[in-house]
């Protein structure tokens, strides 16, 4: 399996839009690798440049050693599953997942065991006979996947093959994908804007944002460390909440959150905090004021929807919207996740407590990471 | 593509206004446009059962005033006269692979050309086929001396390939597949290009699989306009060996003289074809027109 490289490849469209700005990036022999943004980011371009379906204007793409700028799709040797899964409608099952080989001349037995082979692996051998047409959203994100994998590629892309599936449907086939990753261990490119899919999926992901790299690593530490306010914003289920703030003299200050900072020059600073890193007040720890609004029960957890005494930075899109509809400057719009036993009434406020090691602060320049 | 669509799939014709009420379906088995539509579709009809009126009847009543629309006896004789009249089977081949071929070339040509205006980026590609779209508002008798001249200088005047030559590829079926081709998802094509297929093959063996519809239209459209061609053959046949039925069929006209029921009975048989062809293709047929939105 070779890896894939991308150096400074930057797609401009005739219209004059920037896709894809200046992104490298490094995608390691039998790599899970997963390019995760919202839409708009240019994330399906580049995998369209590394399937040869869209041309770069500017800079080299690599599949193993060979630049592949000038190399058409299909000699590339990779396969693709499409959002929409593009299985030929007039073709049976069978000779959908055949067809890759058929193209390739490759023996009409060969290609019939190749056929039972991939439909066994993915469960498929009672739908040879339909067509697209007769199968569900699963089995046809199947069949998409078998097409892809029959010819044994060298790279495999995906662009957000699970974004039609309903959610049960979707949580199996990621388990699914990743056992198949693990068996196969093929080169994988994987698109999404579900960070679920790219927390669990990936080996390393590739966080987009206006056709740029915002931070590249292993999902943990991305979660863990984000690089930038984008970042922050984007990883991160409810969204960390980011408030104003500012350092003086070593101590971090954000409404009436007040956390030791040390070493920190005097700066303005963005505050952010993880939903699920506020917990009810507990000596010694620092404390926020929260305002309850809405309390949402999951069962496992509840999600507290209120406004704590401090200026909301706009982010991620989603909470430029929020603080539009807060509207009022000196509270924001916040979120924690709380156990069930520690569910406050709605209309109630609250003391939080945070861990100073879970804050985060990015410079309110140029939204970097301090810490 | 996968969802399945919570609410009912919308009509593909949304009722006519007076359709909808349930107190209509009271006192009416049908629907009140039917009251409008019926005599229209009779009025349409009357030239088409005079034709056949007056193909089984005898010269003098077919020229006789007022008509005769009720003939004492039916003189069937009329169609084997005008069978033998003319060489009626001579024709009827010539018309057959004119049609034939021509429906042939402009399934081939046209898929082309309408797959490259459709999907292949190439300079100057709008301009074409603006240009392409304003000849379909040139009318053929404008063109009709220089068509005629090139075809003279290919050496095809008077021969069944110098009738089919000029028609092999139209605008009309270009614009057709071309505004059909592009309905078509890409992914389709992008899919086909990784799984290894040329452009060529991915016309052949993905567009055009997908394309039946509009390809079937093309085809009887195509069929329906060569069959019933009159002024080209006019123009460029000499010899009955090489004319197709319209043209021989006018044979039966005479400048001072015109056998009416022999006429009436060689177009009764020359129409055979094209109802065979409206009946078996009727459904691809009314698509057709509800999909270009015109002719």
């Amino acid at each position: 399996m070779p890896s894939v490289t991308l150096e400074s490849v930057t797609k401009r469209f005739a219209g004059g839009a920037v896709a894809v700005d200046d992104l490298s990036l490094d995608i390691a022999d039998g790599e899970f690798m997963i390019l995760v943004g919202s839409s708009g980011c240019g994330k399906t371009t580049a995998l369209r440049m590394i399937a040869g379906l869209e041309t770069p204007t500017s800079g080299a793409i690599r599949i193993g050693d060979q630049v592949v700028n000038e190399v058409s799709a299909r000699d590339r040797d990779i396969a693709m599953v499409f959002q929409n899964y593009a299985l030929y409608p007039h073709m049976t099952v069978a000779r959908n997942l055949g067809y890759p080989l058929r193209q390739r001349r490759m023996p009409r037995a060969d290609v019939a065991r190749r056929v039972h082979e991939v439909a066994e692996m993915l469960g498929l051998e009672e739908l040879l006979k339909r067509r697209p047409g007769q199968l569900s959203g699963g089995q046809r994100q199947r069949v998409a996947m078998g097409r892809a994998l029959v010819r044994e590629p060298e790279v495999f892309l995906l662009d957000e093959p699970l974004s039609n599936l309903d959610a049960k449907l979707r949580v199996q086939m990621r388990a699914a994908l990743k056992r198949l990753h693990g068996r196969l261990g093929i080169t994988t490119v994987y698109v999404t804007h579900d960070q679920v899919e790219a927390m669990t999926l990936g080996d390393r992901i590739a966080v987009l944002s206006d056709g740029r790299v915002q931070q590249l690593g292993p999902p943990q530490e991305v979660y863990d460390r984000p690089a930038n306010v984008f970042v922050a914003g984007f990883i991160g289920s409810p969204p960390m909440n980011l408030l104003r703030g500012r350092v003086r003299s070593g101590e971090a200050t954000a409404g009436d959150l007040v956390v030791p900072a040390p070493g920190v020059p005097d700066a303005e600073v963005y505050v952010g905090v993880r939903p699920e890193s506020l917990r009810p007040a507990t000596n010694g720890l620092p404390t926020l004021g929260f305002e309850v609004a809405v309390v949402e029960p999951l069962g496992d957890e509840v999600i507290v929807h209120g406004t704590v005494g401090a200026e909301l930075i706009g982010a991620a899109p989603e909470e430029s919207e929020a603080a539009l509809l807060a509207g009022n400057g000196d509270r924001a719009e916040a979120v924690a996740c709380l156990s069930p036993r520690d569910r406050p009434a709605e209309g109630s406020v609250i003391q939080l407590a945070v861990e100073p090691g879970e804050v985060h602060l990015f410079d309110a320049g140029t939204g970097l990471a301090i810490r | 593509m996968s969802v399945q669509p919570i609410a009912a799939a919308p009509e593909r014709f949304p009722p006519l206004p007076d359709a909808g009420p349930s107190r209509h379906r009271g006192r009416l088995p049908f629907s009140p446009w039917h009251l409008v539509l019926a005599p229209l579709a009779a009025i349409m009809l009357v030239p088409l059962i005079w034709m056949v009126i007056v193909s089984l009847e005898t010269r003098q009543q077919a020229t006789s005033f007022p008509p005769v629309l009720i003939p004492s006896s039916l003189h069937f004789d009329n169609y084997s006269a005008a069978w033998n009249a003319v060489p009626f089977g001579r024709f009827f081949i010539n018309s057959l692979l004119y049609s034939l071929a021509t429906v042939a070339g402009n399934l081939l040509f046209c898929s082309l050309a309408a797959y490259a205006f459709a999907r292949i980026r190439f300079f100057g590609r709008n301009v074409l086929f603006v240009l392409l779209l304003a000849t379909l508002m040139v009318p053929f008798q404008v063109i009709l001396i220089p068509t005629f001249l090139i075809v003279k200088q290919i050496g095809l005047v008077d021969s069944v390939g110098g009738l089919i030559m000029p028609n092999l590829c139209s605008a009309f079926g270009i614009f057709m597949l071309r505004q059909f081709f592009r309905t078509l998802p890409i992914e389709l094509e992008e899919a086909a290009r990784i799984d290894g297929t040329s452009r060529l093959g991915i016309l052949f063996k993905i567009v055009l699989p997908l394309s039946m519809p509009a390809l079937a239209t093309l085809a009887i459209i195509q069929f329906m306009w060569s069959w019933n061609d009159f002024l080209w053959p006019l123009i460029i046949i000499d010899s009955q060996a090489h004319a197709p039925l319209q043209l021989g069929l006018s044979q039966l006209q005479g400048a001072h003289f015109t056998q009416w029921n022999l006429l009436m009975a060689g177009t009764v048989m020359s129409q055979i074809p094209m109802i065979l062809v409206f009946l078996l293709a009727q459904r691809w047929f009314v698509r057709s027109v509800a999909f270009t939105g015109i002719k």
